[in-house]
């Protein structure tokens, strides 16, 4: 099976390897006929219109505002409606570092995101640290703190590196099973426990 | 400067005197507050622009740079004390209003406390901060501080320290709001903070009674990650603050260390810094526009400024390899040449910029709902401006000329024709003006140059290891957004000893809580809009 997006050819897709286990992972627990094309219906019109929260702490947050603006045009993929609320989101671009004070935020906002959740750590700075590898202050990656779906290196990356960070984003979303929710719910709950928060019941 | 230290000595038998660049005043703790009150009402020293914490091992201190307004001298006040394990100093937050935020970046960094500051609360750290992260002998263990996992503990209580008569020190604790005070809280993530900053707002209905301002949302320690690197490594954190205003604050910091180190760069190389400050100042600028605009519901006004925006960051990319963060001045000149083509797109560029500011004013600013929205909303006055030290767009808006372009020319801008905007409403009206007109100003520099640029080396030859002599050194420029200083001290090795930036956006936030009491809650978004910080840059 070939899992591609906005008409781009699967052959120009960097790591189909990844996808592929997917695909085995959805095969060998194997679905019915009639869930499994409901799956298919309800999965294509989900990668179609992903709204991303308007979450933004530094340099990667400007080239989002790019990649919203009329050259970059995030509007022809259906991902235009960013919202402020995560309640209304589907997915969070952590665009920017993450500092001490700002992880126990960025956690309540992603607990605040309506199943199903989507992550993609943005810049190096969300992936690994990146150019504060040595600060007092800087969480090494936003993966210490919540799940990430893509990781999207760059510093800043470009917006054409963004759009293509959040098409492989809905190809990942293309082969989840929604019903049930097997592959990805999973790994979610495994997450919680092993990250607790104090008072709060995951 | 012999006739000011003159006059100093005069008042204060015990200062001593130093020698640099500027004149260096030494002075006991004790008679701090009288020479800081002489110095502003009797030598016009009225402009505060910086309090530089140090930890110079055997004492812990500060270094005070003042400016005179009328005749843009500068004179440094160093301040210093013995005690490691509660340093205490006089505060002068009753001098300059930006004192008091100032004091408490010093007390989070180095753990000094100002006796008779008001809010004594750490600025950018959370209260259970083990350690002062700036002092040498800081213990930098992750276990210490580890990543928190849980809700940051609040208080609504600040500490403040009294000098009693007798000459003890008394720590009492102070409300933040009163009690009945109904607060809301605005940010970290809210589309109208622009960025991860705070607002503890306690309101009356909808009208603004205080904001507490929260800060360290995105504070990465860059001051102190640069005391471990090279000279040259420590440049790349300078597209990381103001993001748009990377060109200028990589010049800033690159002439600081080609000052200390003696090195003269080519002419070809001034001409490329001022022509890439003045392209970021328009494509800051058109940013700031844009997304003011769209705080105010003009949604479409976004699209018409990133238009010029888009053309102006291809110019960068192709000369500096990246969109935004450009790491492009280096020691000694700029990292390579210019794009061939460099010329022909500028000119294209500057073609269409005046067409550009007709058509926004047209949409936007001759709006009645503008007009509502911005004419006499946020009214910061002139003398308010210099006390909270609030300069750029938003100072030249309230009547203060404060350009370090033309108050102290760097680089070859002394050369260049150009006008220094200032209004005098100091109203949100006048600063998103002011803007409007720089773009302006920044396109009449760059017509001035493109045709200009002479030939020749675009960076001269720095050794690989950069050792500067040990010395201190203070030098401001004109970012898009204000006055951006840079005060760098060395030991002689090949690391500074201490690199101390001075962002303009923390006044700009510190300053919100001034203007915006008495106006409703929908005027903070216009008044937040029209001072244009930007948290990573007040944050560091």
């Amino acid at each position: 099976m070939e899992v591609t997006t906005k008409s781009m050819p699967y052959e120009a897709w960097k790591d189909n390897e990844y996808i592929e286990s997917l695909i085995n992972e959805l095969q060998q627990n194997g679905t019915n006929v009639i869930v499994g094309s409901f799956d298919k219906l309800i999965n294509w019109g989900r990668s179609n219109s992903l709204w991303p929260l308007t979450f933004a702490t530094s340099c990667c947050g400007i080239e989002f505002v790019s990649l919203g603006a009329a050259r970059f045009d995030m509007a022809r993929f259906g991902w235009e409606v960013a919202r402020s609320s995560p309640r209304q989101a589907d997915f969070i671009m952590v665009a920017g570092t993450i500092v001490h004070r700002m992880a126990p935020v960025l956690r309540r906002l992603y607990d605040q995101l309506a199943e199903p959740k989507y992550v993609i750590a943005t810049g190096a700075c969300a992936v690994s640290g990146g150019p504060f590898k040595k600060s007092y202050h800087v969480v090494m990656g936003v993966d210490k703190i919540i799940p990430v779906d893509v990781y999207l290196p760059g510093c800043p990356p470009r917006p054409e590196a963004m759009i293509y960070a959040i098409m492989q984003l809905s190809r990942k979303i293309k082969v989840e099973r929604f019903f049930g929710g097997v592959n990805r719910q999973q790994k979610q709950e495994e997450f919680l426990r092993e990250h607790p928060i104090e008072g709060v019941d995951d | 400067m012999a006739e000011i230290q003159q006059r100093i000595a005069g008042l204060f038998p015990e200062a001593t005197f130093e020698e640099g660049d500027i004149l260096t005043v030494g002075i006991p703790d004790a008679k701090w507050h009288d020479l800081a009150l002489a110095l502003r009402d009797q030598l016009h020293f009225d402009y505060l622009i910086t309090i530089v914490g140090m930890d110079w091992v055997e004492t812990l201190g500060c270094v005070y740079y003042l400016e005179s307004t009328s005749d843009h001298t500068r004179i440094a006040v160093k301040v210093t004390t013995t005690d490691r394990e509660k340093p205490m100093l006089h505060s002068i937050a009753d001098l300059w209003s930006i004192a008091g935020i100032y004091e408490r970046e010093v007390y989070d960094f180095f753990g000094i406390i100002f006796i008779g500051n008001p809010d004594m609360r750490r600025l950018f750290l959370s209260i259970d901060w083990k350690g002062f992260p700036l002092r040498k002998d800081y213990d930098e263990n992750p276990d210490v501080n580890p990543v928190p996992t849980d809700n940051e503990r609040q208080s609504d209580f600040t500490d403040t320290y009294v000098e009693l008569p007798d000459g003890t020190v008394e720590k009492r604790e102070e409300r933040v709001f009163q009690p009945d005070d109904f607060v809301v809280n605005i940010g970290p993530q809210h589309p109208a903070t622009h960025g991860v900053l705070r607002f503890r707002t306690a309101v009356d209905g909808e009208t603004i009674k205080k904001i507490d301002v929260y800060m360290g949302y995105i504070h990465r320690g860059i001051e102190k990650i640069c005391e471990k690197l090279t000279y040259p490594q420590t440049l790349h954190f300078m597209d990381r603050m103001d993001y748009f205003s990377a060109h200028p604050y990589h010049h800033g910091l690159c002439m600081t260390i080609e000052e200390a180190a003696g090195i003269e760069i080519s002419r070809r190389a001034q001409v490329i810094r001022v022509l890439m400050d003045e392209l970021s100042r328009i494509a800051s600028h058109c940013l700031f526009i844009g997304t003011f605009c769209m705080d105010l519901g003009a949604t479409t006004m976004l699209f018409y400024t990133l238009r010029v925006r888009e053309q102006i960051l291809d110019i960068m990319d192709k000369t500096c390899g990246a969109r935004m963060t450009f790491n492009y001045e280096c020691i000694g000149g700029v990292m390579q040449d210019l794009a061939p083509d460099f010329v022909q797109d500028v000119k294209a560029l500057l073609a269409v910029i005046p067409q550009n500011v007709k058509e926004y004013n047209k949409l936007f600013t001759g709006n009645v709902i503008t007009k509502n929205r911005m004419e006499g909303v946020g009214v910061l006055s002139h003398e308010d401006a210099i006390s909270w030290a609030v300069t750029g767009p938003s100072g030249r808006a309230s009547g203060w000329a404060c350009d370090q372009r033309k108050a102290a020319p760097y680089s070859i801008y002394s050369e260049l024709d150009f006008e220094e905007v200032v209004r005098h409403e100091g109203d949100s009206m006048a600063r998103f003006k002011v803007r409007m007109d720089e773009i302006v100003q920044s396109a009449r520099i760059i017509e001035q140059l493109i045709d200009n640029i002479p030939e020749g080396e675009y960076c001269v030859k720095v050794p690989k290891v950069l050792k500067l002599p040990v010395g201190h050194w203070f030098r401001t420029v004109e970012g898009c957004r204000g006055t951006f200083g840079v005060y760098l001290e060395s030991d002689g090795t090949v690391n500074p000893y201490r690199i101390k930036l001075v962002p303009p956006s923390l006044n700009a936030a510190a300053v919100v809580d001034h203007i915006t009491r008495g106006n409703k809650i929908a005027d903070l978004i216009t008044i937040g809009g029209s001072l244009d910080y930007i948290v990573p840059d007040m944050d560091r």
